[in-house]
């Protein structure tokens, strides 16, 4: 039986306006060429005008750092007019509260302000986060992140431990988004959030392999989904890397181990192109939220890439290096 | 009782007709609406696309026009638009009969036909020079609204021939 906001998701015509515009908005992502463009650009001043030549950033914006988050800005404005209740974003959105709250209780545990901590777009208001923090009132927060507000709280507090209250609450937010993005009952959120909780699994899995972590902080930090057995995740990391290997050439995450044999970067990259392969087809879908939610990461995605790339500029590395670490694009 | 059944006949060919021009009426009208919905948002980005996006929307009207045709011939046919209008049963049952492919078909053939439109508003919105080609695979959906309507026509044409 599906829910009210199940059958919007997969109401065919309930997004038909926004999606006709959102095929309009495509056309301007940047493509291969695009980016082979920006790879050919001499400095990261030369990618920053080929950008501003295509209409990225606002007027006032210099550096990159600014040009993309007025970007970013720009993605959230055009999906908020298309879609007037941000709700259905949300399971995109909530890792950010989880964000903020990370970032408030250091705040209070160091006692003075750090600027530019706080992500803007969540799906709580950041100075209600704040202010539970602060006043320590979590009832301020929804029920679902009281208590686990409560206990980073007191273990960054009483112990100092900041990788304990990060993974605590790293772990909460992928709890969270996937349990509201399997909530929605649309096919590409769904396996979306899947992807993102199976992703950090075996990142902290290979991490925790490295360092030599026991079963306690696997269970603690390791978050239930469906396409991984956890527990035999667990065991795996304990026996070691090679274990790990062998468990997920055993899953649907076979074609990641070469990467992850790589690096954790070539994993990440492997993570966000399989997000893209995977949303493709939306650009061909008329019907249903999915093009928008496609849409939304595609713009991620292009943002990442473009950072990487004027970052890569800005350190004078090779360009091979460069290239080995940009995305595939949506378009 | 024999009376009775005699006179209902004329009943259910107005039901019949009735059906022709309200249900595929119905799907034209949602499909339209769904077009024209599609449609705003191509001409919010590009009002230029206007007379394209037009003919795209209107593609899922053509079946309420072709219930309506049915309607009109079947009213013809059974003397309601005048004449006499004493038609047995059997022949009543035979019209509602004639004006099921338009009534059906073209309720079908009109929903789908606006998914297909919406489909091609896509198409106009990235690539406005390949108009034509998009336009045909919406169209393709007319054919079987068309056999449907010419189905319904010859038979509700040959019945009043019929001895019954």
């Amino acid at each position: 039986m599906l829910n009210q906001k199940q059958v919007l998701y997969s109401d065919s015509d309930r997004f038909i306006n926004a999606v006709a515009r959102i095929r309009f908005k495509e056309m301007t992502l940047l493509g291969k060429s695009d980016i082979e463009q920006l790879m050919n650009c001499k400095s990261e001043t030369e990618c920053l005008k080929y950008l501003t030549d295509k209409g990225w950033g606002k007027d006032g914006d210099r550096t990159a750092e600014q040009i993309l988050a007025s970007e970013r800005e720009k993605t959230w404005e055009l999906l908020k007019e298309l879609v007037k209740d941000i709700s259905y974003f949300h399971t995109f959105l909530v890792a950010n509260d989880y964000h903020n709250l990370k970032a408030a209780i250091k705040q209070v545990y160091k006692g003075y302000e750090i600027p530019n901590i706080y992500i803007s777009n969540g799906t709580i208001d950041s100075g209600i986060i704040i202010r539970a923090v602060k006043e320590h009132d979590f009832s301020l927060l929804p029920e679902d992140m009281r208590d686990v507000a409560e206990e980073a709280y007191q273990l960054q507090l009483h112990t100092g431990d900041s990788q304990l209250c990060d993974i605590v609450l790293d772990k909460a937010a992928l709890a969270k988004m996937y349990s509201l993005g399997k909530s929605t009952g649309n096919e590409l959120i769904a396996h979306y959030a899947e992807l993102k909780v199976a992703a950090a699994d075996i990142n902290i899995a290979i991490r925790s392999a490295k360092t030599g972590k026991d079963e306690a902080f696997l269970k603690r930090a390791l978050c239930e989904c469906d396409s991984l057995d956890i527990n035999r995740l667990i065991q795996s990391t304990l026996e070691g890397i090679d274990s790990i290997y062998n468990y997920l050439l055993t899953t649907d995450y076979a074609d990641a181990v070469p990467a992850l044999m790589e690096s954790s970067q070539a994993f990440e990259r492997w993570f966000d192109n399989r997000i893209i392969e995977y949303i493709k087809p939306q650009k061909y879908n008329p019907f249903t939220f999915s093009p928008l939610a496609a849409y939304l990461l595609a713009r991620e995605n292009e943002i990442k890439t473009v950072r990487i790339l004027l970052s890569g500029k800005r350190n004078d590395i090779s360009d091979d290096i460069i290239r080995e670490r940009l995305r595939e694009m949506y378009v | 009782m024999k009376e009775f059944l005699n006179e209902s006949g004329v009943f259910f060919a107005v039901l019949g007709a009735a059906l022709a021009a309200l249900v595929p009426g119905i799907a034209s009208a949602k499909g339209v609406s769904k077009g024209g919905i599609t449609a705003a948002g191509i001409i919010t980005e590009d009002p230029s696309l206007f007379a394209k996006a037009l003919i795209l929307q209107l593609l899922p009207g053509t079946q309420g026009i072709y219930g309506l045709i049915i309607a009109f011939i079947t009213f013809a046919q059974i003397g309601v638009l005048g004449g006499s209008s004493d038609i047995s049963l059997v022949k009543g049952l035979l019209y509602l009969a004639a004006c099921m492919p338009m009534t059906i078909v073209g309720y079908a053939s009109a929903i789908r036909q606006a998914n297909a439109a919406i489909a091609s508003m896509g198409v106009l919105a990235k690539r406005p020079d390949q108009f034509g080609k998009s336009m045909i695979f919406p169209a393709m959906v007319e054919t079987y609204a068309i056999l449907a309507l010419l189905i319904s026509i010859l038979a509700v044409s040959g019945i009043s021939g019929i001895n019954i």
